[in-house]
């Protein structure tokens, strides 16, 4: 089976200029630097990292929002990296998009039924249709009819970001990239927001690529979960198995540093030093080697490869951990 | 008084009075902090936890806000009745804040070292130079390399965890004896969130300073925090220390809390959600403000409005549950 989407090397360096009138290049931020990936039709893909390590414009990357510097995206099977224009557009219908900020992804001047008819307007469904598939929508996402008249500020987080979900799934899409979809919601309505997630995807099967810091909301949802650093997938693997016997020191420190919420856990915390050093200079060799505490000289100089270190297909690009058979890209166990 | 605390807030209300009603956005809290303990508050935005903050160091903004009623006993003076000289005094000096974004709380348009040396030179009859010398000592203790050359480094040249070391510094310049943290690290990485965490631990064992820990993430309380108070529309509902608070939850609502993260397990059950959404402030209806989202609310709690009582020793719950168990029981 091909897989609903996939990744391959991809790349989005964003130029550095200096100069008002003549710019010329003098670097680049590597925001996105090699990313590979598959992902099945109806799994989710988690994709976790701190600020700054590229997860965003990855997913934006894919959705060709940003055009990508280098390498393939493949959606059903057919490279759309260079698509343009009416093709673009019409392959855009089956990708959409989940915003973090249900404040700021809303327009403040048009009603929620305005709101979720206009990617339908954008693809000439008539009038008669869209009515129809709005009250469909807002009772799916769990929103009343009544609330169609209504302005975004009249909403609470947890109903906008809902808003944001029934905008999304107007035109039946097959990938929905959701960037942080609940990170800006409060706990009690983010369990909310997850569940209905978890919903959608059952009764429509949706794909998803979901971006998140938050590890917890991560393993809740995934069924695959890649771990970015500085523009690279540092390791991948089933969402269990990863954090359960997470093998690169940067998921180990990253798993290590989440607050519990069981007092009586001593965790044995790894704490990592310093910040993420700046994508336009990154570190020669293994980028993470500035802060990882098994750092040696061959980090320093030679860029570890992602290689297979479990039966099941977790992957981890570090020197230091053992090969289990061989393979440089990902293989999505069945 | 049997034992000595730091600071007592007794039946606190701060209301905001707006053009469609007034909103009691803390209504009727009450706590201590002893010395050198961690207390948290913990609530969803809008339950009133960084209010309770603000009427303690009274910044809360008025117009149109305003306390109302209720004392707040620090070291047995009530800072309701000092004037806004007196709270200089205090401010910064006894009490300090941290807040959640170092970005907007720092003034960009002056060196790290000026905004260091101005808490010390208001606060302390320093020179120049011993300031200068001081805030050096204090960005070494907070771990930031090379203090000296930072000192005259702008806000916007350090990154999101060196900045919230900056504010901890400036918080911690005149040795308070108590910091008020704002969810410190609600903007930070995981990665940095574990850093500033471990300082904030490490500089109370060091300074022995008591911390009010305002956060959202019950992680970081089972982390950190002695005792905890969670909060609900401006009402305190749950007050315990943090392991019986985890192990034995009282209150509904904390339930609910305990049970919306998800948990790192490998069968993947279900989220419990709390229903619905919080209340609006400005029109809360009569009883228990939880009642609408409550899986345990009978008739009653939407009429009656439950008390603070402690149900078991050390643990205080608001809730007609045990009100009326009580009741029963006698």
């Amino acid at each position: 089976m091909t897989p609903l989407l996939e990744v391959k090397g991809l790349k989005k360096h964003f130029p550095i200029t200096k100069g008002a009138v003549i710019p010329r290049k003098v670097g680049a931020v590597k925001a996105v630097d090699g990313v590979s990936f598959q992902l099945e039709q109806g799994k989710t893909l988690g994709l976790v990292g701190e600020s700054g390590c590229g997860k965003s414009t990855t997913g934006r990357t894919i959705l060709k929002l940003i055009e990508p510097t280098e390498g393939q995206i493949l959606f059903k099977g057919q490279d759309i990296t260079s698509l343009k224009g009416n093709k673009l557009r019409r392959l855009r219908k089956d990708m959409q998009l989940i915003f973090q900020d249900p404040f700021a992804s809303l327009n403040p001047r048009m009603t929620v039924e305005q709101i979720i008819a206009e990617p339908m307007k954008v693809f000439g469904i008539n009038k008669a249709a869209r009515r129809k598939k709005i009250d469909q929508l807002l009772d799916v996402v769990g929103l009343s009819g009544y609330h169609k008249n209504r302005y975004p500020h009249e909403f609470s987080g947890g109903q906008r970001q809902r808003v944001g979900i029934a905008r999304a799934l107007a035109l039946d899409p097959d990938l929905i990239i959701c960037d942080e979809p609940v990170s800006a919601l409060d706990v009690s309505i983010q369990a909310q927001v997850i569940n209905l997630m978890e919903d959608l995807q059952k009764e429509f099967g949706l794909t998803y690529l979901f971006i998140a810091h938050d590890l917890g909301v991560v393993h809740h949802i995934s069924d695959q979960i890649a771990v970015m650093y500085l523009g690279e997938i540092v390791e991948y693997g089933h969402y269990h198995e990863l954090y359960e016997h997470p093998k690169h020191p940067y998921t180990q420190a990253l798993l290590s540093a989440i607050p519990e919420a069981n007092p009586h856990l001593q965790k044995e915390r790894i704490v990592l030093k310093g910040d993420v050093p700046s994508p336009a200079h990154p570190p020669a060799g293994c980028k993470f080697h500035t802060r990882c505490p098994l750092a040696q000289e061959r980090c320093r100089l030679e860029k570890p490869i992602m290689k297979t270190v479990s039966p099941t297909g977790q992957q981890a690009a570090c020197h230091f951990v053992k090969e289990v058979g061989h393979g440089d890209r990902f293989v999505v166990p069945k | 008084m049997g034992e000595n605390f730091l600071l007592q807030v007794r039946d606190l209300h701060t209301q905001f009075v707006t053009q469609s009603g007034v909103v009691k956005a803390v209504d009727g809290v009450n706590f201590e902090v002893k010395p050198g303990e961690t207390l948290g508050i913990v609530g969803e935005s809008g339950s009133g936890k960084s209010m309770t903050a603000l009427s303690i160091m009274k910044l809360v903004p008025s117009p149109p806000g305003e306390i109302v009623k209720g004392e707040i006993l620090y070291n047995g003076d009530d800072l309701i009745k000092k004037t806004e000289k007196q709270m200089r005094h205090i401010r910064g000096n006894k009490i300090s804040m941290i807040f959640q974004d170092p970005m907007t709380s720092l003034n960009p348009v002056f060196t790290v070292g000026e905004q260091l040396t101005e808490t010390l030179r208001t606060h302390r009859n320093v020179s120049k130079r011993q300031a200068l010398e001081h805030a050096t000592e204090l960005l070494n203790l907070v771990g930031i390399p090379d203090p000296k050359a930072r000192l005259k480094n702008y806000p916007h040249e350090f990154s999101g965890g060196m900045r919230q070391r900056v504010m901890i510094a400036m918080a911690l310049a005149c040795d308070p004896e108590l910091l008020i943290a704002d969810e410190p690290t609600t903007a930070l990485d995981v990665t940095v969130q574990a850093q500033i965490l471990e300082l904030l631990k490490k500089l109370q064992k060091e300074l022995g300073m008591a911390i009010i820990m305002i956060t959202h993430d019950l992680g970081v309380v089972a982390e950190i925090c002695d005792r905890v108070m969670v909060m609900y529309a401006g009402k305190q509902v749950e007050f315990t220390d943090r392991f019986r608070l985890f192990d034995v939850p009282k209150h509904p609502y904390t339930w609910g809390l305990l049970n919306s993260i998800p948990k790192m397990e490998k069968e993947k059950k279900r989220l419990k959600a709390i229903s619905g959404h919080p209340p609006d402030l400005r029109h809360l209806r009569k009883g228990c403000p939880f009642a609408e989202r409550c899986p345990k609310a009978k008739a009653s709690c939407r009429i009656q409005a439950p008390h603070l009582q402690e149900v078991e020793p050390g643990h205080l719950v608001s809730c007609l549950l045990y009100e009326e168990e009580k009741v029963t029981l006698e």
